[in-house]
């Protein structure tokens, strides 16, 4: 039976915690109510009151005791009700966790997952349809992964708990209910650190994830007998998959960079220019992004969609590139 | 208490003012870079909180709790190599003063964000109920610091899961140069325990025998189940804020009657009033503790300091390797 994204998501924590008695969750929410979105569904019944931890509102706390509870043995999940409100968090992750292991000077690991709905595409207006990983980007000691397929969803947040360091699960909203595949009856976890080429092609690489790898895909189809697009679905965001991006733009000698976060200070620029940089004699045309509109994400639809990448920007974008 | 609790009690005192003298003085010398956060005069606080803590109770020091390193067992040598950036530190020179911990002893490394400990205080203390470990934490913070939201935040879970944890505010009256008055509008910051439904106690924190007392109420009644204490110390802090500081914000009448409450003369009194030979416990601690300083600054000088590649080392447990 296909399971979406939301269930993946939710499968990986019951399995990880059947698996490791160590692993719990805290959040607001995450109990009785099995979380706003569903997906710690089950959990509480399973694991009990101890294990899965319903929280006042305080990010600050959920964190800061996150990290607590990882210098003990444990591995906590830590849910974020909406992404946004990490930013409510913001200290803990970036000056506690993230220095954790080297100001002990490696007497300890972080082993915490944060994870929680990110994106836009459902309306969620300015405060609940955020992208942040560009805030956390710059952060040495952090981790961050952004499954866009529930194969991965599952695979990365597996991986993500197993990981001795802090890891930013950015799940996307957009696709918890509309993304659906038949997943493998075994074990597996999706390694961290690693992009998928979700398909190959010879004339342009495309660089994306999340939502936009959907559209990428799609306008690769449609657009076949134009132009043989490749497209890499990073993943990992940090570390990103260099190996794999360079390895792509070297055969094709064009790279588009696709993401929903918007383009001022977004991790696109950083690929673009690391491409510039160590890729300059193979490139056919200029490194080009596509991303969100340097706006807050608007609440109403018509402006909403003005705003993020879809299918027909993707296309236009590709097209452009391809006329160098 | 037998004679020679007495007396370790008062080595302690002495071998944390001694230490932190010297810290102040190769300070002064240029020999230091970064902040010093000198805890002289705040002595009692924590060796009357940390030396009857067993070696699994995890503290959660600031940056003025040198001491409750040293009395929670840290390595002298170590801490003071940790102070001077060297290798042998317990950030391996990553980073200076407090902000590396000593796992070996239970001690997590701070960072500056004032009150940002607490939250993993009590992650730590949410661990030992679940674990159903008869282990404590204690969450060092000054009165400045207990105006974060952090602080309320740690406070409120702590008290919903009558967690196994102690708040020890340190009030010496001065946040940097701002007073009291200026930080809140309560007498004693103690009473904000109520809101979180727990009991706030007061304690002289120039006064070994009161804090004592009151650290090991509220430390039995956390390791018995009965949930957290907040637990104020009232207490003074000799120098400025850091050494660069000279404190003029406040009166020489203020600090001269709080140097009349001097916590190891104070213990020094008491030890008379046993009819000990405090001459001689004066002299033999005083060449004990310089030895063990003398010792630790050259450990410390000798240390190494990392090579620069050294940075790149200790920032992932899963290391991240380029393709
Ligand atoms: C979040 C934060 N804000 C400001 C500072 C700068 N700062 C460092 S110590 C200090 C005063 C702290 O006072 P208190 O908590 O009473 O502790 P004390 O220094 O008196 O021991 C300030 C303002 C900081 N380190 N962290």
């Amino acid at each position: 039976m296909p399971v979406t994204y939301i269930q993946a998501i939710n499968q990986a924590m019951h399995e990880e915690m059947a698996r490791d008695e160590n692993v719990m969750l805290l959040g607001e929410d995450v109990g009785v109510l099995g979380g706003a979105f569903k997906a710690t569904e089950g959990l509480h019944e399973k694991f009990g009151s101890e294990r899965v931890v319903d929280t006042p509102i305080s990010e600050t706390l959920i964190i800061g005791a996150g990290v607590g509870l990882a210098i003990q043995g444990m591995r906590p999940i830590l849910e974020m009700q909406f992404i946004d409100f990490i930013s409510c968090g913001f200290d803990q992750i970036v000056n506690m966790a993230a220095t954790l292991r080297y100001r002990h000077g490696g007497q300890t690991a972080c082993p915490i997952v944060i994870r929680g709905p990110c994106g836009a595409g459902v309306h969620g207006g300015l405060f609940h349809s955020q992208n942040p990983e560009a805030w956390f980007f710059h952060v040495p000691g952090l981790k961050i992964v952004a499954p866009s397929t529930a194969y991965d969803a599952k695979g990365l947040l597996k991986a993500a708990v197993r990981d001795d360091d802090p890891v930013i699960y950015l799940e996307h909203k957009f696709l918890y209910r509309r993304i659906k595949e038949d997943l493998p009856e075994e074990e597996y976890v999706v390694p961290i650190g690693k992009a998928a080429l979700r398909r190959e092609g010879k004339d342009i690489s495309v660089i994306t994830y999340g939502p936009p790898m959907h559209a990428a895909v799609k306008a690769a189809k449609d657009m076949a007998s134009e132009i043989d697009i490749e497209v890499i679905d990073l993943r990992t965001l940090l570390p990103y998959d260099w190996k794999t991006i360079r390895e792509s733009v070297k055969k094709t000698g064009k790279a588009l960079i696709i993401h929903e976060a918007r383009r001022t200070g977004g991790i696109g620029g950083e690929i673009a220019a690391r491409i510039a940089e160590d890729l300059f004699e193979h490139l056919d045309g200029p490194v080009m992004r596509l991303a969100s509109k340097d706006t807050h994400n608007a609440f109403a639809g018509p402006m909403e969609e003005y705003i993020i990448p879809n299918q027909e920007k993707v296309t236009e974008a590709v097209r452009k590139l391809a006329a160098y | 208490m037998t004679e020679q609790k007495e007396r370790e009690l008062y080595f302690w005192l002495r071998l944390i003012r001694e230490f932190e003298g010297r810290v102040s003085a190769l300070d002064r010398q240029g020999k230091i870079q970064g902040g010093v956060y000198s805890g002289k005069g705040q002595e009692a606080v924590v060796v009357g909180v940390c030396h009857d803590l067993r070696p699994d109770d995890w503290i959660f020091p600031l940056h003025r709790d040198l001491g409750a390193f040293l009395a929670k067992g840290a390595d002298p040598n170590r801490l003071m190599a940790q102070i001077f950036g060297k290798r042998d530190g317990f950030s391996k020179g990553k980073d200076s003063f407090l902000h590396g911990g000593d796992f070996s002893r239970c001690i997590f490394g701070s960072t500056s964000m004032l009150g940002s400990t607490l939250p993993v205080a009590v992650g730590t203390a949410y661990k030992f109920r679940i674990g159903k470990e008869d282990r404590v934490a204690i969450a060092f913070f000054g009165e400045g610091a207990s105006s974060r939201g952090d602080v309320h935040e740690a406070m409120n879970f702590a008290g919903i899961y009558k967690l196994p944890v102690v708040f020890l505010c340190e009030n010496n009256f001065y946040a940097y140069s701002t007073p009291n008055e200026l930080q809140f509008a309560v007498e004693d910051v103690a009473d904000r325990a109520v809101g979180y439904g727990f009991k706030g106690e007061v304690c002289p924190g120039n006064d070994l025998h009161s804090v004592m007392k009151a650290a090991r109420k509220a430390v039995d009644r956390a390791r018995s189940g009965g949930g957290p204490t907040f637990l104020e110390c009232k207490t003074y802090r000799y120098h400025g804020h850091s050494e660069h500081d000279r404190a003029t914000y406040r009166s020489a009448e203020e600090l001269i009657t709080w140097e009349s409450r001097d916590p190891i003369e104070r213990w020094e009194v008491y030890l008379e009033k046993r009819k000990y030979d405090i001459a001689a416990i004066r002299e033999e601690t005083g060449t004990k503790v310089k030895k063990i300083v003398d010792d630790a600054v050259a450990f410390a000088e000798a240390s190494p300091h990392p090579e620069g590649p050294e940075a790149m080392e200790d920032l992932y447990a899963t290391p991240i390797t380029e393709g």
